[in-house]
């Protein structure tokens, strides 16, 4: 037993309401990547989050180098030699890159109570020579990239030189090559000794990186195996409970030619460089590109959100003046952010109000009074046909599962009557089982007629749900293909297409 | 990943749009209104008055360093003006009603402002009462207890004249010593900001709380401090009032804490954290006792005083907006 660097037996946990973990367990030896799997909600978070201090057990027993102990503070896990890379980034977004890094432990000067910003930067710099990446240690942290800023989270808790490292969904914000990255840095770290927690939607990169997978599911422990022995299928299976079928969907039927939705020469700053596409009736168009290629700053122009230098947007052929949101919805188009609960839902209201909140005025009188039984209907007729797991109307939004809470944006554009519907990462951070089903909806709404982009770093994703792809690299776009002609080497080869475009 | 001589130019950018842009904005606003009253008036363009200006900012700019502290970590602190005169009367009690010596007296006033800027840290930090509701309650607690510890009448330091002199005297260039106090606890203050664990906690809280929990920093008891500090500040800004005024006036004192937070404004701290100055906040304090000195010189009435720096806040706080978007 003492072989094991972290055991965790019996562990519960309960949040007002929510018995969030009931008697699990997990062990993590010297040495191994072990991966933690399971659908949203099933406490892989909390438990990590446990064993790092930021939440206190209720009850169960922890042993790190099987001495028992009692984690308390993020900074007693610190001390055991137990680091975290959370799932959001937790950056101070003022501060420089180093003083991100070593906040909390920053090297004094002559005085104890004065810095010594020389050595900060200077440790900082040896840490990304050690990990060879790339980054400025005096860089403003707002003035990153996402990818970038995840790069600092990550070296910041490499930084603790720990035994330990959980990485909570590291992923999630990184292109394919930046995951290869981090990959390497794991398998370095793995050679040193350290056990690393890996927990990701992302099953494929499971087999890449992990030596065992604990699935957990509903708050408990389910099984722990070995990644060569068992399948991606059967890795599923254990998180549903049950078997589901992943296979490809077939698409829509052949696209209808009317166009909806028109581009022309879309310019802003840097960021957007003469971008044009047309959409079409029923169809859905996937904008794949590595992270900062401009793909949200794209739809965000066109839905009015963010200023454009020139360009033109023309709806069913006729230019169409989209300077705000309100005017983009005004002529039909929603926009699903991908940060849901920042800018898509009001998440300490009902469900019955975020379905409505967008056409609110359509359900009001003339002196302003809301109908409250036409908002029941709708918010019931939606919740029914997009199947939203609620326990009600009148449940706070904020209470539900990602997935359900997708589904409840969803139905809030489709109560206000949209027919172009942009989703800029419709299934992040979404469990596997929900995300088929967000799928399906997807298809079914471009079946019924609505135009589609779709926004998504995820090639599978891509490739499976588009009828068309563009891709882009540095604010262009460097490439269209249809869906028979796509493919994952297709799409990196044009969103890694810098210089040719440049000198085009 | 970026290779380092772009991130490096993007970091020029943000020095020369970030707040260094508003200060020295604020910095070019100040002499354009130096010299635009000095032009149309000549008795602004004296030594008398121009010594006026910097003794009617030292007040202000004291309180407005500490208030600092708290806006740069996202927070706000209402009560520094009723502070201040509690801390006067204090002062006032020791030397005046007490006989106690002024080595006595001094500290006790310092210390006073000290006791209610940690209460409302501990208000804010341990009970979460947001900042705004703490600090308004408090401005109320100090103003209160001031009247009551006074009997609402004025105690006078005529006793001690030797707290006159060592305070408002001319040692250097018939300057009174108040200002250089001001120029000593910039420069301190400064230094902490900048320097110390505490300055770079205040920017962490400001700019992400929740992170700096997650990194193991002891996020309440900093916060504590820099509310401790806001006090503190506002204790010296007491005793510097009270030897201006040779009294401690247990009504005076409402509303310099909105003057105070529109100096810091005005030079460039940011009201919802993570971004601020000593030196922006001095310009600031400039600006306003200026403008307000100014206007008086040339006639404007001061109801009219009031709108022209109502206003003028109102502008720096859109400037601010205006530059955060443009940045986004």
């Amino acid at each position: 037993m003492s072989e094991l660097l972290v055991e965790m037996t019996d562990i519960s946990k309960s949040f007002p309401g929510v018995h969030a973990l009931d008697s699990c367990r997990f062990e993590l030896r010297p040495g191994e990547v072990h991966a933690l799997v399971g659908e949203n909600g099933a406490g892989k978070s909390t438990l990590m989050k446990l064993l790092s201090g930021i939440y206190r057990r209720d009850a169960g027993t922890i042993r790190f180098k099987g001495r028992e102990v009692d984690i308390a503070s993020p900074r007693a896990a610190q001390d055991l030699g137990i680091s975290i890379i959370h799932q959001e980034l937790n950056l101070m977004g003022h501060l420089t890159v180093a003083q991100n890094i070593f906040i909390g432990r920053e090297p004094r000067g002559a005085l104890p109570f004065i810095l010594d910003e020389k050595a900060l930067n200077e440790s900082a710099r040896q840490l990304f020579a050690e990990l060879h990446i790339k980054l400025d240690p005096q860089a403003r942290v707002s003035s990153l990239g996402v990818a970038q800023q995840q790069m600092v989270e990550i070296a910041k808790a490499l930084s603790f030189n720990s035994d330990v490292m959980i990485m909570d969904e590291p992923t999630a914000a990184l292109t394919d090559i930046e995951i290869d990255e981090l990959f390497r840095i794991i398998r370095h770290l793995r050679e040193r000794g350290a056990g690393i927690v890996h927990i990701s939607h992302r099953l494929e990169e499971l087999k890449q990186i992990s030596d065992r997978v604990t699935v957990m599911r509903d708050g408990r422990y389910v099984d722990t195996v070995q990644t060569a022995e068992a399948s991606i299928q059967s890795i599923i299976s254990m998180m549903v409970g049950r078997t589901i079928f992943e296979a490809t969907p077939e698409l829509p039927e052949q696209r209808d030619p009317e166009v909806v939705l028109e581009v022309r020469n879309l310019n802003r700053g840097r960021v957007i460089r003469d971008v044009s596409f047309k959409l079409h009736r029923g169809e859905i168009l996937g904008i794949s590109g590595l992270v900062g290629a401009g793909r949200t700053e794209v739809v965000r122009a066109v839905f009015g959100a963010d200023p454009r230098d020139s360009g033109e947007v023309l709806v069913h052929g006729q230019a169409a003046l989209i300077r705000t949101p309100t005017d983009a919805v005004a002529h039909g188009i929603g926009y699903l952010s991908e940060d849901r609960k920042r800018y898509g839902l009001a998440l300490t209201m009902d469900v019955e109000t975020n379905i409505v909140l967008a056409s609110l005025e359509s359900f009001a009188d003339r002196s302003g009074r809301i109908d409250v039984g036409r908002t029941k209907a709708t918010a019931q007729a939606h919740v029914k046909s997009l199947t939203i797991k609620t326990p009600g109307i009148g449940q706070r939004v904020r209470n539900l599962s990602g997935g359900n809470q997708q589904k409840v944006v969803i139905a809030k554009w489709l109560t206000a009557d949209t027919e172009i519907l942009i989703f800029d990462e419709p299934t992040r951070g979404i469990d596997v089982g929900a995300k088929s089903e967000i799928y399906r909806l997807l298809n079914d709404l471009a079946r019924q007629g609505k135009a589609i982009i779709m926004i998504s770093s995820e090639l599978p994703e891509i490739l499976r749900m588009s009828h068309r792809i563009l891709v882009m690299c540095e604010g262009r776009i460097t490439g269209e293909l249809g869906a028979a002609e796509a493919t994952q080497e297709r799409i990196m080869a044009l969103a890694t297409q810098r210089e040719a475009v440049a000198a085009a | 990943m970026q290779d380092p001589t772009t991130t490096s130019q993007a970091r020029m950018r943000t020095l020369v749009t970030g707040d260094a842009l508003q200060r020295i904005l604020a910095l070019g606003a100040l002499v354009m209104l130096l010299l635009f009253f000095s032009a149309i008036s000549p008795p602004f363009r004296t030594t008398e008055n121009f010594t006026s200006i910097l003794v009617a900012t030292a007040v202000n700019g004291v309180l407005a360093m500490g208030v600092t502290f708290v806006i740069v970590t996202g927070g706000i602190d209402l009560s520094v003006g009723t502070t201040m005169t509690l801390c006067t009367v204090v002062l006032g009690l020791a030397v005046t009603k007490a006989g106690l010596p002024l080595w006595v007296g001094l500290p006790a006033a310092l210390l006073a402002g000290a006791l209610i800027g940690t209460l409302n840290g501990v208000v804010i930090a341990k009970a979460k009462l947001p900042p705004f509701i703490a600090t308004l309650g408090m401005l109320n607690v100090a103003r209160g207890l001031a009247q009551i510890l006074s009997d609402v009448k004025p105690i006078y330091f005529e006793g001690n004249p030797e707290f006159y002199d060592s305070f408002m005297g001319k040692s250097i260039f018939g300057i009174p010593n108040v200002v250089f106090i001001m120029f000593g606890a910039a420069i301190l203050a400064h230094v902490v900001l900048t320097k110390t664990v505490l300055g770079r906690y205040t920017f962490a809280l400001g700019s992400n709380e929740e992170a700096t929990r997650l990194s193991g920093v002891n996020v309440d008891a900093w916060k504590i401090a820099v509310y401790a500090v806001s006090g503190l500040f506002a204790g010296l800004a007491g005793i510097l009032i009270g030897a201006r005024m040779t009294s401690a006036q247990p009504s005076v004192g409402l509303g310099y804490e909105l003057d105070a937070i529109a100096a810091a404004v005005i030079g460039g701290t940011s009201l919802s954290g993570g971004e601020g100055s000593i030196v922006g906040t001095i310009i600031g304090a400039f600006i306003i006792s200026t403008l307000t000195i100014g206007l008086s010189i040339v006639g404007v009435p001061d109801q009219w005083k009031l709108v022209i720096t109502g206003l003028v806040v109102i502008g720096a706080v859109w400037l601010d907006i205006l530059r955060r978007r443009n940045r986004a």
